[in-house]
């Protein structure tokens, strides 16, 4: 049996099950900027099945409407019938791709991502001669771009770290008598920009008495080059992920970003379902997988005598795949709530997309960021100090927003401010004693 | 195809990036919310932003004679939006404002383009609602709902559409601007043109302005599920509901295929065997009266024999009751790829006749129907399940639809409750109303469309 990626016959039950009652119009963020029949889910469906009936052909107008999802799964929630709207749109991608090959310029960044060594090397290169490229913002940690290098001029793109997280801390790190036994897959952001996030992470779970396991040779988890529909390039990056994570023995493997976790919980999967070896090694990695917040919460269980407060009011981002596709939106909310000190205002359409979708933030910057107004002025209507969240990406995005439209407040991985509140009640046990 | 000359016309009108030409964008509004009707596309898409620039565009479209079909958010159920002459798909989604709030008045004035919800949402600090409530509230436009005089659940105690339009902006055919009606409740001016361009479906000109009636919220509600072993004694509980002069905001009905299907589907505790369920809610501004009512309501479903009922004691308890009827669509779409689904409507005491009409079409044409509906106002939905690919099963659906229409009009019901004659239902059109009901129904369109511009195909059928 062909993976939907290699055919797109595999998704003809869900282009079918569309019934093109147009309930998708109410939460696609895109669809609420353009009006426009293309970029909702039932026209987008509508033009996949002119390809497959032979009424249209692989053309660029195809590419750019294709180009117009988020892949946030709003729709999706919100389909009466249950179609996997993102399933269709990253198929019929991946045909595209396989039909008239990638773009240039998408070829040569995934080619690095393919080869982790070279990656990783660019990206550490990357943070010595970033000052050269980016002018540093006054008040925000991040950078205004000096060169016009295909991003918007306008950009806020935060700071690569001196040191990637994965060359600051060592590969194991025990603990006494440990609890559980983990791997920590960093993902990109935490690993090259949100160090502090990530050593917040591995502080968290040493402080549950957590072992902790940060593979040396993990590298990208391929959610953009999935979502730009190069499927032959996300089966090696998967191979090689499945591969390095079957050798551990470990009880759960935690990730910090619903992209990745999805990737690994679901993607991996669908790419391999014609390849029963790979598929099986794929699944018990899948049923390990597990968000930082959901492990502390229901694995550990969260143990309120070790918080300490954290005096602000903070309002919560959900990130779609951490929502919708890994379904972790109240463990977060949880940990927050549990903290002393800290109160949590619920902002209008905390689970509506922020607009980055990773590299859409790239390509249709004006589009991204007029969907992200909405989420900025949702923000600011709470009065909160600091936004929370649990994705790098998002992350990355709030912070050009916030410099956009002019709201200067801290944001947080939830797993930063977990961490903050173990260190306050461990201050203040020091100070008693 | 219309010439790049004209083309250039229209982007000099509205900008380039409010004239959609590519074949992707075309194929994109080839459709609408209706199954088994074809898909024809436009030759282009043209959003206005003001109402200076539809006049242009239906001036420009008169003097070259170019079809115009109007578009909100295209989610109707009988090909309405399809644009059966190609020409020019005008779509009013950026004519979307809130133009006016009286709550002095009980009115507000708003741009076709807007979305039903968005002015429930901003009448909603006034205390105040607009009560037609389709399925589709969330996602149509009031210029579509008054084009279509759309319906929903609440039309039994509050009315429809018609019922809420006080007053219209229309351009005409010719490019002319009229207003009819106004903010008066009392009005009887002329001859009534408001309800003449509301339910013409675009075919006799283009609203640009919508002047609505509102109401005070009701404060209090209550809400039931009641459950039937047969169709009579669900049939009787409606009547007598009514002849006990309670009028339920809300009283809609699930046969048995319905159930089945929905249970299979959400997995909500229905009893698979019951031949139907009857979803009743009450409201009103005194609690005590809100009250009084449900009692007699639920007294009359024991009297006539429901089996079992279920009373919502909390908000969530009331959604999980309307989750239960809203999965009815939805759920019935699942079990097979095409679902089509009709809006036949006969007098409420013909309720019974009517479904064991359609239980009795659905054995003769072996064809597995679900109906479901707003029993309270005799607007029922037999959704037909089927496949659009075979071929053989086509025909012997559209004889079934032949035959429900047949039974409906002889029950002394209507072709359509709510979702329009559009293109799907115009053959059937001579049948309710005669060769004289049409010819005169033609001659108001030709006085008006001379040329035949708005909306062909639709109502009237072909050419």
């Amino acid at each position: 049996m062909a993976t939907m990626y290699d055919s797109l016959d595999a998704v003809k039950a869900e282009i079918l099950n569309c019934m093109k009652c147009g309930n998708c119009q109410e939460v696609c963020p895109i669809y609420l900027e353009e009006k426009k029949e293309g970029a909702v889910a039932r026209g987008k469906i509508k033009l996949v099945d002119a390809v497959l009936k032979g009424d249209l052909e692989y053309t660029e107008g195809l590419a750019e409407k294709l180009a117009l999802c988020l892949t946030c799964k709003a729709c999706v929630k919100h389909c009466p019938c249950g179609v996997q709207v993102d399933k269709i749109i990253l198929a019929a991608r991946s045909a595209l791709v396989k039909k008239k090959g990638l773009h240039p310029i998408k070829k040569a960044i995934f080619g690095t991502l393919k080869r982790p060594g070279l990656f990783n090397m660019g990206m550490k290169t990357g943070s010595m001669f970033q000052g050269l490229a980016f002018k540093k913002h006054k008040t925000l940690n991040g950078a205004y771009p000096r060169f016009p290098f295909g991003l918007d001029m306008r950009r806020i793109i935060p700071p690569l770290a001196t040191t990637p997280l994965r060359n600051l801390l060592p590969e194991v790190i025990k603990v006494d008598k440990p609890v559980k036994k983990v791997a920590f897959f960093t993902g990109c952001t935490m690993n090259f920009i949100y160090v502090d996030a990530g050593k917040a992470l591995v502080d968290v779970l040493k402080a549950n008495n957590v072992e902790v396991i940060i593979p040396k040779d993990q590298h990208c988890c391929a959610m953009p080059v999935l979502a730009h529909g190069d499927s032959d390039t996300v089966k090696e990056m998967a191979k090689s992920h499945v591969d390095l994570f079957s050798k551990l023995d470990v009880d759960k493997i935690i990730t910090a970003c619903g992209s990745c976790g999805s990737m690994f919980q679901k993607h991996y999967l669908e790419i391999f379902e014609d390849n029963p070896e790979y598929y099986a090694k794929a699944k018990k990695i899948a049923d390990k997988i597990m968000d930082i917040s959901d492990f502390i919460v229901k694995e550990i269980g969260l143990d309120e005598s070790k918080l300490g407060p954290v005096n602000m009011k903070v309002t919560y981002h959900d990130p779609c795949h951490l929502n919708r596709g890994m379904g972790v939106k109240d463990s977060p909310r949880q940990i927050l709530k549990a903290i002393p000190g800290l109160e949590l205002i619920e902002m209008k359409h905390a689970d509506r997309c922020c607009g980055s979708a990773g590299s859409f933030s790239l390509t249709h910057y004006d589009l991204s960021m007029s969907i992200h107004k909405h989420k900025i002025d949702n923000i600011k209507a709470t009065k909160a100090d600091a936004v929370v969240t649990g994705c790098g990406a998002c992350i990355m995005q709030l912070g050009d927003g916030m410099n956009r439209f002019n709201h200067n407040v801290p944001i947080y991985h939830t797993v930063e401010i977990l961490a903050k509140s173990y260190a306050a009640k461990k201050k203040s046990e020091k100070s008693a004693s | 195809m219309l010439s790049q000359n004209i083309l250039n016309e229209l982007i000099k009108i509205v900008g380039k990036e409010n004239v959609l030409t590519s074949k992707e964008d075309l194929i994109t509004y080839s459709f609408d919310g209706t199954a088994d009707v074809p898909h024809i596309l436009p030759d282009v898409v043209v959003t206005p932003t003001t109402k200076e620039q539809i006049v242009k565009i239906v001036k420009l479209a008169s003097q070259h004679k170019i079809p115009i079909t109007t578009r909100g958010s295209g989610t109707n159920l009988s090909g309405g939006t399809i644009p059966v002459e190609n020409g020019i798909v005008l779509s009013m989604l950026k004519f979307d404002k809130i133009l006016e709030i009286d709550a002095e008045n009980l009115v507000a004035v708003v741009q076709p383009g807007l979305v039903i919800q968005r002015l429930n949402e901003a009448v909603a600090p006034y205390g105040l609602i607009y009560p037609p409530d389709p399925g589709t509230v969330t996602t149509a436009t009031m210029g579509g709902s008054v084009s279509e005089c759309s319906g929903g659940l609440r039309g039994l105690k509050y009315g429809v559409t018609k019922d809420y339009v006080m007053g219209l902006e229309v351009v005409m055919a010719n490019g002319d601007i009229i207003r009819t009606g106004g903010k008066t409740v009392k009005n009887v001016s002329g001859y009534d043109l408001t309800k003449l361009f509301t339910g013409a479906e675009g075919t006799l000109g283009i609203i640009t302005e919508i002047t609505v009636k509102l109401i005070p919220a009701p404060k209090y509600r209550r809400s039931m599920l009641a459950i039937f072993d047969n169709i009579e004694n669900a049939g009787k509980a409606i009547a007598d509901i009514i002849k006990n002069q309670v009028i339920p905001a809300t009283l809609e009905i699930m046969d048995n295929v319905t159930i089945r299907t929905v249970e299979n589907y959400a997995k909500i505790g229905l009893p698979t065997d019951a031949a139907a369920i009857l979803v009743i809610e009450v409201d009103g501004s005194v609690e005590q009266v809100v009250l009084n009512e449900f009692d007699t309501v639920q007294r009359i479903c024991k009297e006539d024999g429901a089996t079992q009922i279920k009373i919502a004691n909390s908000d969530k308890e009331r959604d999980s009751i309307f989750a239960a009827r809203r999965a009815a669509l939805p759920a019935l779409a699942q079990v097979k790829p095409t679902t089509v689904l009709e809006d036949a409507t006969v007098p409420r005491s013909k309720i019974p006749d009517m479904l064991k009409a359609l239980d009795e079409i659905a054995k003769k044409y072996n064809l597995k129907i679900g109906t479901f509906g707003h029993a309270g106002d005799g607007n029922l939905h037999p959704t037909i399940l089927t496949d659009e690919s075979n071929t053989e099963e086509m025909e012997r659906v559209h004889k079934a639809v032949d035959e429900i229409f047949k039974v409906a009009l002889e029950l002394g019901g209507t072709l359509s409750g709510e979702h329009g004659i559009g293109m799907a239902k115009a053959k059937y059109m001579e049948l309710q109303f005669g060769k004289e009901g049409m010819a005169v129904m033609k001659k108001i369109k030709d006085a008006l469309d001379p040329d035949g511009i708005m909306n062909p195909g639709k109502m009237f059928g072909g050419n």
